[in-house]
């Protein structure tokens, strides 16, 4: 019953959901860059172990991108950021901490509940890896609508990305163009959200997205 | 198995728990001492306390009632007997049918339950306090508690110790999302209920942030001598628990020798001096959390054990 393989994918999957939470359930911006970077780890683990388990060559380059693009530029990059723009090192969640944890658990509950059915006849992995990915994407969502903060709403969406590599790593087949097309399309999000926060900085001199929609005349 | 020897490892069990945990307390304040640079006092230290403690005479506020009076031997009396059920060097007890893990939660509670009421019954605002914040974390940690069994039992199909110990050494479970997580959940409920660092500091005596310390301030002498002894049988229950359902190898089992169970007993004493090793560690790296935030902290355990349980139905073989 119990294969080696099977233990290990199940494991790292887990783990990447686990840093999910705990992304939010962190109050400070360079611990919010560290568990970001050990989810990047995590999956970039997961990535080389399908590789080798699986005999899929192509996966080593998945792993090899994550653990460039997401474990080293891009936490060194928003460290940067942070540094530079001199933000407020503390993060004031929209919603309290405890609430999001709720909501987080019932977004994971939802997404089983959405896997299980579609996938009655897959393998148990592949339903796994589905449920697991799929929360990952949610939770990554929960942190762009919970957090104020610019840079935390640009790691929320990176973890999002997290949740689909994790996809693509599970599910046997995805082209190796689509993922490179994926990373890329994320290099270039990054990139763009990188000029953004700046021209934000500068133009409204916060990057508190609550003092910012009040010059859309949205909150009063 | 003879039900003699089966009652004689019963025995051994209730004696060895009681002379280890003052040692294992001991081990725990040795290594958090030298991990700050200081001697530290001997491991043999809270025996000396215990011993000091019993000697000395009982001074009791006026207005204390029977009930001030009774709670540290009711206490004592709970948790040595929950601590005497969880299986730590074998198996074969003559107490294993009853040793279920609610049975446990259950001698726990009602062992909490008493020392609030204590920490209120002579009327100080402190006690008050202390009482009022171990009820808190008492209704955040008991339900994570309870959906750590569940996910155990759920996976092993009983809630009796030994036969979880049984099952998982068999091996036939493997590595799953949902014992890590429950694992995860029940090392941060024990270190709430042992008022460690961060929930509560286990060595100060006068701090508006204390909770366990604040309940006991009132007692004395031998009362406070089987206070502080049941809070180390407290500590070396919960590692025996964890070493019991998530490591439980070297344990004797059905139909192993007297010798497998001395062995048992050696493996038993590394466990606890590994686990008091890192729980040194865990507290010298990690600071105090403001009592508002315990809530957050054991809600996250709660929301830990519930993710394992519904990881259950995922993944394949339940």
């Amino acid at each position: 019953m119990s294969d080696l393989g099977y233990d290990a994918a199940h494991m790292l999957g887990a783990v990447v959901l686990l840093m999910s939470f705990a992304l939010l359930y962190q109050r400070r911006l360079f611990s919010l860059l560290n568990v970001f970077t050990m989810q990047a780890l995590a999956l970039t683990a997961t990535a080389a172990w399908q590789a080798y388990s699986h005999g899929e060559p192509h996966l080593y380059i998945t792993a090899l991108l994550t653990l460039v693009l997401k474990a080293i530029l891009i936490p060194v990059a928003l460290h940067r950021i942070i540094v530079k723009m001199k933000i407020h090192r503390t993060i004031e969640p929209a919603l309290g901490i405890g609430l999001t944890m709720v909501a987080g658990v019932s977004l994971v509950t939802l997404s089983i509940l959405l896997v299980l059915p579609v996938t009655a006849d897959a393998t148990a992995l592949t339903r796994e890896n589905l449920a697991l990915s799929l929360s990952v994407v949610l939770l990554g969502l929960l942190m762009m609508i919970s957090r104020r903060n610019a840079v935390s709403q640009v790691v929320g969406f990176m973890s999002i990305e997290n949740g689909l590599i994790l996809a693509a790593v599970g599910a046997a087949g995805m082209p190796l163009v689509v993922e490179m097309s994926v990373a890329f399309s994320v290099m270039v999000a990054f990139i763009i959200f990188g000029i953004f926060l700046f021209h934000i900085r500068e133009r409204f001199d916060t990057l508190d997205m609550q003092k910012i929609e009040s010059f859309r005349g949205e909150s009063d | 198995m003879t039900p003699l020897l089966a009652t004689l490892y019963q025995i051994l069990q209730m004696l060895l728990v009681l002379a280890l945990a003052p040692l294992l307390t001991g081990w725990v304040r040795l290594v958090k001492a030298r991990l700050v640079g200081r001697r530290g006092p001997s491991m043999l230290q809270p025996y000396r306390d215990l011993l000091r403690l019993l000697r000395k005479e009982v001074v009791l506020a006026r207005n204390a009632s029977w009930l001030f009076r009774s709670v540290p031997y009711m206490m004592f009396t709970a948790i040595w007997l929950a601590a005497g059920l969880v299986p730590v060097f074998t198996t074969q007890l003559a107490l294993a049918p009853t040793a279920d893990l609610i049975a446990l939660i259950a001698l726990l509670g009602s062992a909490r339950f008493f020392l609030a009421l204590a920490g209120m019954d002579t009327g100080t605002s402190f006690g008050g306090i202390g009482s009022s914040r171990e009820m808190m974390i008492a209704a955040l940690a008991e339900p994570a508690m309870l959906m750590i069994v569940f996910s155990v039992a759920i996976l092993v199909r009983s809630t009796s110790l030994a036969e979880i110990a049984d099952f998982m050494m068999a091996g036939a479970v493997g590595l799953r999302i949902s014992l890590a997580l429950a694992l995860i959940a029940l090392v941060m409920v024990a270190i709430a209920e042992n008022a460690r660092i961060p929930i509560d500091n286990p060595a100060t005596h006068l701090e508006l942030t204390m909770v366990h310390e604040a309940m006991v301030l009132e007692y004395s002498g031998r009362h406070l001598a089987l206070v502080e002894a049941a809070s180390m049988l407290k500590l070396l229950l919960y590692m025996a628990l964890i070493a019991c359902v998530f490591a439980p190898w070297g344990m004797a089992t059905a139909g192993s020798g007297v010798a497998a169970a001395l062995g048992g007993v050696v493996v038993f004493v590394a466990k606890l001096a590994v686990g008091g090793t890192l729980l040194a560690l865990f507290e010298t790296s990690i600071a105090k959390m403001r009592v508002f935030r315990v809530g957050e902290f054991l809600g996250g355990a709660l929301l830990l054990s519930l993710l394992g349980a519904i990881f259950l139905y995922v993944s394949r073989g339940v």
